[in-house]
């Protein structure tokens, strides 16, 4: 749904319950931290991004847009659909070689504390990175989304 | 009890949406999310199997992939609206400058 709709505000509403919907399946596999980061980044402020630009932007010229089906396209959408075979191919009936496990072990390394035990003894310095690039990206969107000085 | 041949499937379908979005659409918003939605089912697969094996690294790479697509997205419309400032369009076709 979020592809196929012509207006970009309702693709962006599937979008969103399509989040929740993954962070609902996180929850099913006990990651409970990866959840309500799920929901609170994707689904709060990444998602309020689009609609605000959307709105922003206030695409009128829909018609402008019109899809045109062009060989191109649907030669693009068969060869995604090849792709999509060998995938489902590969995860779903080859037995390939994995180590053995269930979901039972991953019952206490979803808990926060668990992770942010990890996140800032083993991970600490990919952490610090991290915020470089957020920094990185903060100045970047400004300095596109500015007007010109002159 | 699902399987972990379930979530990857689900990953699977939902990544090749992505790519069927970013492939066929023109609209460069619609091209937006359909990249977040190929992180997302990246991100999915990558919990299945950090649960699965009961290894913590797969949910810290979540956690990255997460901070990333947020900067991304930031940048990302940033630039769109650059771009829509100065050619009033979002139709990927028009949007033709960097073409020699």
């Amino acid at each position: 749904m979020v592809i196929t709709r012509r207006n970009p505000v309702i693709s962006a509403l599937f979008l969103i319950l399509n989040f929740f919907c993954l962070a609902g399946l996180y929850l099913t596999l006990h990651a409970q931290f990866i959840a309500v980061i799920q929901v609170l980044v994707y689904a709060g402020a990444i998602m309020v991004l689009f609609l605000f630009v959307i709105m922003l932007l206030n695409l009128g010229d829909e018609e402008r847009l019109k899809e045109k089906l062009s060989f191109k396209r649907i030669f693009a959408a068969g060869l995604s659909f090849g792709l999509l075979l060998e995938l489902v191919y590969i995860a779903g009936f080859i037995d390939v070689p994995m180590p053995a496990g269930d979901f039972s072990k991953g019952v206490e390394i979803g808990t926060v504390e668990y992770i942010g035990k990890e996140l800032f003894t083993t991970y600490l310095f990919p952490f610090e990175i991290t915020s470089v690039l957020l920094l990185a990206a903060m100045v970047g969107a400004v300095v596109l989304a500015k007007r010109k000085m002159d | 009890m699902m399987t972990i041949q379930a979530y990857l499937l689900l990953s699977a379908i939902t990544f090749i949406l992505g790519v069927i979005g970013v492939l066929t659409r023109r609209n460069a918003i619609i091209v937006f999310m359909s990249i977040e939605l190929m992180l997302n089912s990246v991100n999915l697969s990558l919990v299945a199997f950090s649960a699965y094996l009961g290894d913590v690294r797969g949910q810290m790479l979540v956690f990255f992939v997460m901070t990333v697509a947020a900067a991304e997205a930031a940048v990302g419309l940033a630039i769109i609206i650059a771009l829509f400032r100065n050619k009033r369009t979002v139709n990927l076709d028009e949007i033709n400058i960097l073409k020699w």
